[in-house]
């Protein structure tokens, strides 16, 4: 397997500590956020996605890049426990015991973990919004399963979401399917983020957007990101977006990694030759 | 027409041995959806199908029958199923709540408190309480097991984002001993209370969707609501026109064409005994 990591090991570790020891606001972390070990999924005799391993650091954005069918997904599904894989360990450092494998969770705890810790966010809003609900509810409903039973700060909570994601509060009744498609994902990151996730995972979150609805939805999931000292990872196969939202990128082909590094370097410099392939394939305006 | 064709309470011994062990499950878990083979049954789907198998599966040949359809018993409903019972098998019935043993009822709990001498059989058309917010039934079925009841509590929110206060005001959703949330049919919220610490055994039965669910005697039943918006039950703020009960669930009937209306009480044994002095 040819795994070339572009940015070399010093450059690498000494801007990993910039990045971290800048954001004050933050802790020093002890450990990353997630470590994923020799992550692999198999569709009968086809690769889903193989031996995959990268750590995720508190406040880092990790960016999936990879064509069709490359395994992005797949590995998006196995490490927020929508597939089970068939082999390695995805440890997620919860608030109270520590590292723990999630594949090995029991499925309240895993459910537990990803309407409190957990965020994701799906390409198609209609897939991650309850389209009959109102806008106010839509977010309200992970505080409610968290047990938040006071309506009028549930509401106070969603009208301050609305607010952060630029929709306008006096929509809070209204149901997503009046919403247009940029407000929908909006609604969807909002929904997502009101328990105060700390890890978020995002499928191609800007896809199907017109691009002046995607700058604004890059603004401002850049402006959480940050606010919130978020870690994600995001699959997507737009390089303009990775290089706007990534620290660092992990490129996939055919269900492995084939070139890994800091989002500048292997979008500047790639070295493998898919990479190099992926790269120079970007139209120029 | 012989009426010798049929066995005891219409259904044949086999099937009512497998509605009993629904039931007996239906007990030991309150408030679980038991799935059962839900038979065919001389009615249509809609009619009670489920109470009646439920009825027929429980009934003794001493027990005595009541049938009330919105708490009367002398609708269509109520008076072809007690038909249909002292047909098929035999058995006394009554129009008085205190002299049933089994009543079989549609959408009400009789006024007249319960007794653990009694059964009480509802017929439910929609047993998921969950069913419009999340339609597969695989996930809502998921949702009770890990008893992840975000959900339940967004339909109230739903309300009160609406209607300014919980508008649900029948088949209002319940929490049973702590555990299962259940959809107790579409009685008046009215009725939740009684739900509650009721010493009678009340048994679910829904024929079209093939669910069967129980509240052993004295289950605590709570109404889900938010700290805002207690739950709150409700009635027409009226006395009833024949028999003055200021208690009782009002029933509002049209008399003419010029708006003249009159409340009186949907429960007619508990009614007719008032009006009588003394129930």
């Amino acid at each position: 397997m040819a795994l070339l990591d572009a940015s070399g090991g010093d450059i690498f570790r000494e801007e990993e500590a910039r990045m971290t020891s800048s954001s004050s606001k933050y802790p020093e972390p002890d450990g990353p956020l997630l470590s994923v070990r020799s992550v692999t999924k198999r569709y009968g005799a086809r690769i889903g996605c193989e031996d995959i391993s990268f750590d995720l650091w508190p406040g880092e954005v990790l960016g999936v890049v990879g064509e069709s069918g490359s395994g992005k997904s797949t590995l998006l599904g196995c490490l927020s426990g929508q597939l089970r894989p068939d082999a390695g360990e995805v440890l997620f450092d919860t608030r109270d015991r520590g590292p723990v494998d999630t594949l090995r969770m029991s499925e309240p705890q895993r459910r537990h973990l990803a309407r409190t810790d957990w965020a994701f966010v799906h390409q198609n809003p209609r897939d991650g919004l309850r389209m009959g609900v109102s806008a106010g509810g839509n977010v309200g409903e992970r505080l409610m399963a968290g047990g938040a039973r006071h309506y009028g700060r549930i509401r106070e909570a969603a009208s301050d979401w609305l607010g952060r994601v630029e929709i306008d509060t006096g929509r809070i009744d209204d149901r997503p399917r009046q919403f247009s498609g940029g407000m929908q994902q909006r609604l969807q990151i909002a929904r997502n983020l009101v328990s105060g996730p700390r890890l978020a995972f995002m499928d191609e979150p800007t896809g199907g957007l017109d691009v002046s609805v995607q700058a604004r939805l890059l603004d401002l999931l850049r402006g959480l990101v940050r606010d919130m000292g978020l870690s994600a990872v995001l699959v997507t196969h737009d390089l303009a977006v990775v290089r706007l939202l990534a620290d660092r990128l992990i490129v996939m082909k055919d269900g492995r990694v084939v070139e890994t590094g800091l989002t500048d370097q292997v979008l500047d410099d790639p070295q493998h030759d898919y990479t190099q392939l992926l790269v120079s394939s970007v139209l120029q305006v | 027409m012989s009426d010798q064709a049929y066995n005891f309470a219409y259904l044949d011994e086999g099937t009512k041995r497998m509605i009993r062990r629904a039931i007996l499950k239906g007990i030991a878990v309150p408030g679980y959806q038991v799935p059962f083979a839900s038979r065919e049954m001389p009615m249509p789907y809609g009619w009670g199908t489920g109470g009646v198998q439920v009825t027929a599966a429980v009934l003794t040949p001493g027990d005595v029958l009541k049938v009330i359809d919105q708490g009367a018993d002398d609708t269509t409903n109520a008076v072809s199923i007690r038909k249909f019972f002292q047909r098929t098998a035999g058995v006394a019935t009554t129009e008085r709540t205190n002299e049933a043993t089994m009543i079989q009822t549609r959408h009400r709990i009789p006024e007249t408190p319960l007794t653990g001498d009694q059964i009480l059989v509802y017929q439910v058309p929609i047993p998921e309480p969950m069913r419009f917010l999340e339609p597969r039934e695989t996930e809502t079925r998921r949702i009770h097991a890990l008893a992840d009841y975000g959900l339940m509590q967004v339909r109230l929110y739903e309300d009160i984002a609406r209607h300014g206060e919980i508008a649900t005001s029948y088949a209002y959703p319940v929490e049973v001993a702590g555990r299962y949330v259940m959809d107790p049919s579409p009685i008046p919220k009215f009725d939740n209370p009684k739900l509650d610490d009721c010493p009678a055994i009340q048994l679910f039965g829904a024929g079209r969707e093939q669910r069967i669910y129980a509240l052993p005697p004295y289950t605590h039943v709570r109404s889900l609501d938010f700290e805002d918006h207690p739950f709150t039950a409700s009635k027409a703020d009226h006395a009833c026109a024949i028999c003055g009960s200021g208690t009782s669930y009002l029933d509002e009937v049209i008399t003419d064409d010029a708006g003249g209306r009159m409340f009186v009480c949907s429960d007619t044994d508990y009614c007719a005994q008032n009006a009588k002095g003394g129930a």
